[in-house]
């Protein structure tokens, strides 16, 4: 166990210097409209991907993004390490690892969860149509996550399944300028055709209820400057394993010094996870740009 | 008569009292002196930028920089009139992609940022000036053939 932290710790560690020391070179974009990671790996906030493509390469360029993001939790601890990259502000791929601890499971002997469920998922996202800022109707993206749980006994004791899945989304983002207090403001909706049980930590499916369901997700956000950022986050969930699966929600401050830098800060609110009500907490994402 | 005179003088000047008078963008911006000094700002940043520098290779700088003065003075709602060709014309045959309007941006907010101009009253311009993204991304779309701009 000891090894694995050190593992992932050492593979973000590497891939975030590699990107902070390759030679100064940044996309078009402009500054903060490359979002944020959200926590399956895909550009966006922090629960909910957008349309906007990662990375800040505009057209006829390339970009990309690495982020390790912590959500600290009264029961558990959500770590995320995630890398994606766009290309041509048309496609964008993203590989996250994901890794939900339990904090204290001496208290919660003959709970039938692991001491730690990890999940990896592979992500791709198009971009359909439209611009985020320069055309009058929004952007639209569609996108796939297949999401491998690599310790699904929890979901399986608890109903589930299958110990895999592939979520399909279709956002859409627009930032308003000029719209609110005389500020830039990003409104993003999203509808997820999902199977996962907590976003697949607890597996995929359920037992005579396999079919995929329809969740909405939305982002709203206010740009004090071309730096700072505040904002809010929704995002639907199914309770398919009777466990009264909480939808999530997030009030979020993001900093975005230079196009290198992204740092999210935020409050989240999951609700009742598996068998632990009240999952209130922290959330910290840091971001490195090439 | 001369109460109903006096009311109605009272009531006029209450009413021009407690509407505000709004400041316009162009004053917002310093006027023809801010406007003037962004544009240099602009220049200078465009100067530095190898993506955009080779599209005004042949551009008459001086002319340039008296068309975007009277264009954006026109845009903030200041007391010009625009005299230069239609973003069309000027942009026919560049081949422009995302990346360049990009960098344009980037370089504008550059140029207004050293001028010290509000986070709101930068919004306001860049709200009104992206309203012409499509003509100067796709200026075939509003040109007849054969009336693109010969000589800047």
């Amino acid at each position: 166990m000891v090894n694995r932290y050190l593992n992932r710790a050492l593979l973000a560690g590497a891939v975030l210097s590699m990107l902070a020391l390759a030679p100064a070179w940044a996309g078009s974009k402009i500054l903060a409209t490359s979002a944020a990671t959200q926590i399956e790996g895909a550009a966006g906030g922090g629960l909910v991907p957008w349309a906007v493509i990662g990375g800040y390469g505009s057209e006829g360029e390339w970009g990309g993004a690495a982020s390790l993001t912590r959500v600290g939790l009264p029961d558990f601890q959500l770590g995320t390490a995630a890398v994606h990259a766009g290309v041509n502000n048309r496609v964008e791929f993203s590989f996250a690892q994901q890794t939900l601890q339990v904090d204290n499971l001496a208290s919660v002997l003959g709970s039938p969860l692991d001491g730690v469920i990890e999940q990896h998922v592979y992500g791709a996202k198009a971009r359909l149509w439209g611009d985020l800022i320069y055309e009058p109707w929004p952007q639209i993206s569609l996108g796939a996550q297949h999401k491998v749980n690599l310790n699904p006994a929890a979901g399986t004791v608890l109903g589930a399944n299958s110990d895999s899945g592939t979520d399909w989304y279709l956002s859409a983002s627009k930032l308003y300028l000029h719209a609110l207090f005389e500020r830039n403001v990003l409104l993003n909706g999203t509808f997820r055709y999902t199977d996962a049980n907590e976003t697949g930590f607890l597996g995929f499916g359920a037992e005579g209820e396999s079919d995929p369901k329809f969740m909405v997700e939305a982002s709203a956000g206010l740009f004090l400057n071309a730096n700072w950022a505040l904002g809010v986050e929704y995002r639907q969930k199914p309770d398919r394993l009777n466990l009264g699966e909480s939808d999530w929600r997030d009030a979020f401050v993001a900093w975005f010094p230079s196009k290198r830098v992204t740092v999210v800060g935020a409050y989240t609110d999951l609700g009742k996870v598996a068998l632990w009500d009240d999952q209130t907490g922290w959330y910290l994402s840091v971001q490195i740009n090439n | 008569m001369r109460l109903m005179t006096s009311i109605v003088l009272v009531a006029l000047v209450a009413a021009c009292s407690t509407k505000p008078t709004q400041p316009t963008l162009y004053e917002r911006l310093g006027e023809q002196d801010g406007i003037t000094t962004i544009v240099d700002n602009l220049l200078y940043e465009l100067g530095g930028n190898d993506t955009l520098l080779p599209f005004f290779a042949k551009t008459d700088i001086g002319r340039f920089r008296e068309k975007l003065i009277e264009q954006l003075c026109q845009v903030s709602d200041g007391p010009c009139e625009y005299t230069g060709d239609s973003m069309a014309q000027v942009h026919a045959g560049m081949g422009l992609n995302d990346s360049h309007f990009n960098a344009l941006v980037t370089d504008l907010v550059a140029a207004m940022d050293e001028a010290d101009v509000a986070t709101g009253a930068q919004n306001d311009l860049l709200s009104r000036l992206v309203p012409m993204y499509d003509e100067v991304m796709n200026p075939d779309a509003y040109l007849e053939p054969g009336t693109a701009s010969q000589a800047p």
